[in-house]
């Protein structure tokens, strides 16, 4: 292909790159080592405020931001290095703990309680995921062609649901004595509840993103194996290789290039991981890296945001995304140059 | 942190040929935005009655009020809020004073509903609520037990009612994590007469009452749901109508409800009393909810949002929807969804707070707190833990060095 051509066709799409992402990500990058504040003045104030029937009026000193002449609240940035980061990843306190052992101690720092959750939830998902997609589309590969329209339909129905909506269905079929606890109760004959600890939450949380997740492997990994070569499996049967080892020594390694790409994707879309959290809300046991930054983005009462810490741990998520995407990205690396050669 | 899940979100627009009950005819283009509370509708139906009023309500109100005021134009004319969420309003100049349109058209309020800030009227409320005691009158009688005045008794009459075993759980709380955590915890602090924050800024939680504060939730706990900290108001309120909880402090708004009889399998049932008294006043706070009018409109725009404040806040509105709330609005006749909010005023609950700083420790409170109740932290590091938070969060904010 021509330069021009080529250009032409990816040109377009590579200005919307800078724009939405090249330049937000410097802008974060940028922002995460200043910090903007206002300027605050002690006054005086009287506030009258209405009671039960009378009244009440107090005179106190208040922390209020210093008002410029176009009646903005004033401002400053000021440079503050790796503080933010500091703030979020606590490097002493951690290190103490990491020294002395002491699990619970590293667990009640936020960051890296949110980082061990996250970890945990996008390696134990993964496997899940591609498993499970691989049985669905196998298994709807050996249906009679009749039915497999319909069949494909319905496995694809989680996929299609808005996430935070899918979490928000699971967490009202659990929660309190929704119909699935009341039903496990039932059953089980004991008490249960489900939101009152993490494990539990957890385990509802894989369980929805599997459930989730699990569509997209299969729609990718049944179009892969529309293309698997018929005379390789059909001289594998001719050698007596039996369905398990056909699928082992023919279907994967065709389906491997797929499997990395279904991988990549999940991971990346994992370590995000954040409407389980919200959807379930679950932040009194369990929190993730992406819900970290979001908690410090959203106001609180009275409108503080902070706007440094956010832009910090939205960087560390995203060097956490580089660092678990290596492996793979390395493995793809080396097929690709041993290909070449 | 928080609730996408209880976000309601309505839009009513309603078309020009329904200004049945209006006094006047609004010709100007108004917007609000405002919690999506029972009151809230109430008051925007009423104010939509005069034509060419959208209002958006919706519960998580205070994640965009600020930005869509400080756009220039406002994006919407007039804002609800309530004591906490007019703080950073007023911070940044985002309300209009409304003392000339009080002057012009304001007859119809009474001093009570004017919020004054060295002496410029900046909102006129309309309701005021407070959470308190209710409880299961029939189980506190059947088992011989007087009303609970402070959290001594609470405790006793929760294990009485364990033993008895007549309900699922004898407590309900508002302890989901954040806002209704961290106000429980805040009311209880209040309760003991002392200040959460020093005069200098710097946090005063980690000490004798904050200690006295965790273990005295540490001990409700036990007679709670295990699931507590997922457990906000409307929650709370479906365990009481669905005869769950014996007893729990809640918000006056949602005592109506108990005597709903569509929803409530306990009508009649539930007394509303004080909030357990504390060692110095009850543990509790005082809110208040009303209106603003955003300051960057016109003059024109703002009258006549401010004409439509008036409509919505009658005594028309009041009557046809009085159990709604504890209304502050002339016509309004307390009746028993009022008795436990009025009780905890009078024996002298303390307004919430509300400032800058405060709500940077509320918020640590609210994201720290749940540690200490799932066990994972004990009540000294949880504390000390809170008190960092706060002071990471004051000095990225400016408010101490």
């Amino acid at each position: 292909m021509k330069f021009r051509v080529f250009a032409a066709f990816a040109g377009p799409s590579l200005l919307l790159m800078l724009i939405f992402i090249a330049i937000p990500l410097v802008n974060v990058f940028l922002q995460s080592f200043h910090n903007t504040q206002s300027i605050f003045e002690t006054v005086e104030i009287e506030t009258c405020t209405p009671g039960f029937g009378t009244q009440t009026c107090i005179t106190e000193s208040e922390t209020r931001p210093v008002l410029g002449e176009d009646g903005k609240a004033l401002e400053k940035t000021i440079f503050v290095g790796w503080e933010s980061y500091r703030n979020i990843l606590r490097p002493d306190q951690a290190w103490e703990a990491i020294k002395q052992l002491n699990w619970s101690g590293l667990m009640a720092i936020d960051f890296w309680k949110a980082l061990r959750f996250t970890l945990t939830f996008t390696l134990i998902s993964l496997p899940l995921v591609i498993g499970l997609g691989l049985v669905i589309a196998v298994a709807v590969n050996s249906l009679a062609k009749s039915i497999r329209g319909q069949v494909i339909f319905v496995s694809l129905l989680p996929f299609i649901i808005t996430p935070v909506i899918g979490a928000l269905s699971i967490r009202w079929l659990f929660i309190g004595d929704g119909i699935l606890t009341a039903m496990l109760e039932w059953w089980l004959q004991m008490d249960i509840a489900m939101f009152a600890q993490a494990w539990t939450i957890e385990l509802m949380m894989l369980f929805y993103r599997v459930w989730h997740v699990a569509p997209f492997a299969f729609v990718v990994f049944y179009a892969g194996l529309q293309t698997v070569n018929n005379d390789t499996l059909e001289s594998a049967i001719i050698d007596g290789a039996s369905r398990f080892e056909r699928l082992r020594y023919v279907v994967i390694p065709h389906l491997m290039p797929l499997i990395i790409f279904v991988s990549l994707i999940h991971l990346m879309d994992s370590y995000r991981v954040f409407e389980e959290i919200v959807g379930f809300s679950s932040q009194a046991h369990v929190i993730s890296l992406q819900w970290l930054t979001y908690d410090f983005l959203v106001p609180d009462e009275s409108g503080n945001r902070s706007i440094s810490r956010a832009s910090a741990s939205s960087m560390l998520t995203m060097i956490g995304i580089v660092i678990i995407l290596i492996p793979l990205l390395r493995k793809t690396w080396k097929d690709h140059r041993a290909r070449v050669l | 942190m928080k609730k996408f899940c209880t976000a309601v979100v309505a839009a009513l627009l309603l078309p020009g040929s329904l200004w049945a009950a209006c006094a006047f005819d609004n010709q100007v283009e108004i917007k609000s935005l405002s919690a999506g509370f029972q009151a809230w509708k109430s008051v925007t139906d009423a104010m939509a009655e005069c034509g060419n009023f959208q209002a958006e309500l919706d519960q998580e109100f205070r994640d965009k009020q600020v930005e869509a005021f400080a756009a220039n134009p406002s994006l919407y004319h007039i804002g609800g809020v309530s004591n906490s969420t007019l703080v950073p309003l007023v911070n940044n100049n985002l309300v209009r004073p409304l003392d000339d349109l009080v002057a012009q058209h304001g007859g119809q309020l009474s001093e009570n509903q004017l919020i004054r800030q060295n002496g410029q009227v900046v909102a006129i409320a309309m309701m005021v609520n407070a959470q308190h005691l209710m409880y299961r009158q029939d189980i506190l009688d059947d088992l011989g037990i007087a009303e609970p005045a402070n959290y001594e008794e609470v405790l006793a009459a929760a294990a009485k009612i364990d033993d008895a075993g007549v309900v699922d759980y004898p407590l309900g709380a508002t302890w989901k994590t954040g806002f209704n955590i961290a106000l429980d915890f805040v009311n209880l602090f209040l309760g003991e007469g002392q200040s959460l924050i020093n005069d200098d800024l710097s946090p005063s939680i980690n000490n004798e009452t904050g200690m006295y504060v965790l273990e005295t939730m540490g001990r409700l706990k036990e007679y709670m749901d295990p699931e507590i900290l997922v457990s906000d108001s409307t929650y709370v309120q479906q365990q009481f109508q669905q005869g769950k909880i014996a007893m729990a402090n809640l918000w006056a708004s949602r005592a109506a409800a108990m005597d709903d009889e569509a929803e409530s399998q306990v009508v009649g049932l539930v007394t509303m009393a004080s909030a357990p008294m504390g060692s110095a006043r009850p543990a509790s706070t005082l809110w208040w909810d009303g209106t603003v009018i955003a300051s960057n409109i016109t003059d024109e725009e703002a009258e006549a949002a401010f004409r439509l404040i008036m409509e919505g806040m009658d005594t028309e509105m009041v009557q046809a929807n009085n159990d709604d709330a504890i209304w502050i609005i002339d016509g309004f006749a307390p009746g028993k969804s009022a008795e436990g909010a009025f009780a905890t005023a009078a024996n002298g609950a303390a307004p919430y707070p509300a400032s800058t700083e405060f709500g940077i420790i509320f918020n640590a409170l609210g994201n720290g707190l749940a540690a200490y109740i799932t066990g994972e932290k004990d009540a000294a590091t949880t504390l000390a833990d809170i008190e960092n938070e706060y002071l990471v969060g004051a000095k990225e904010a400016g408010l101490i060095q």
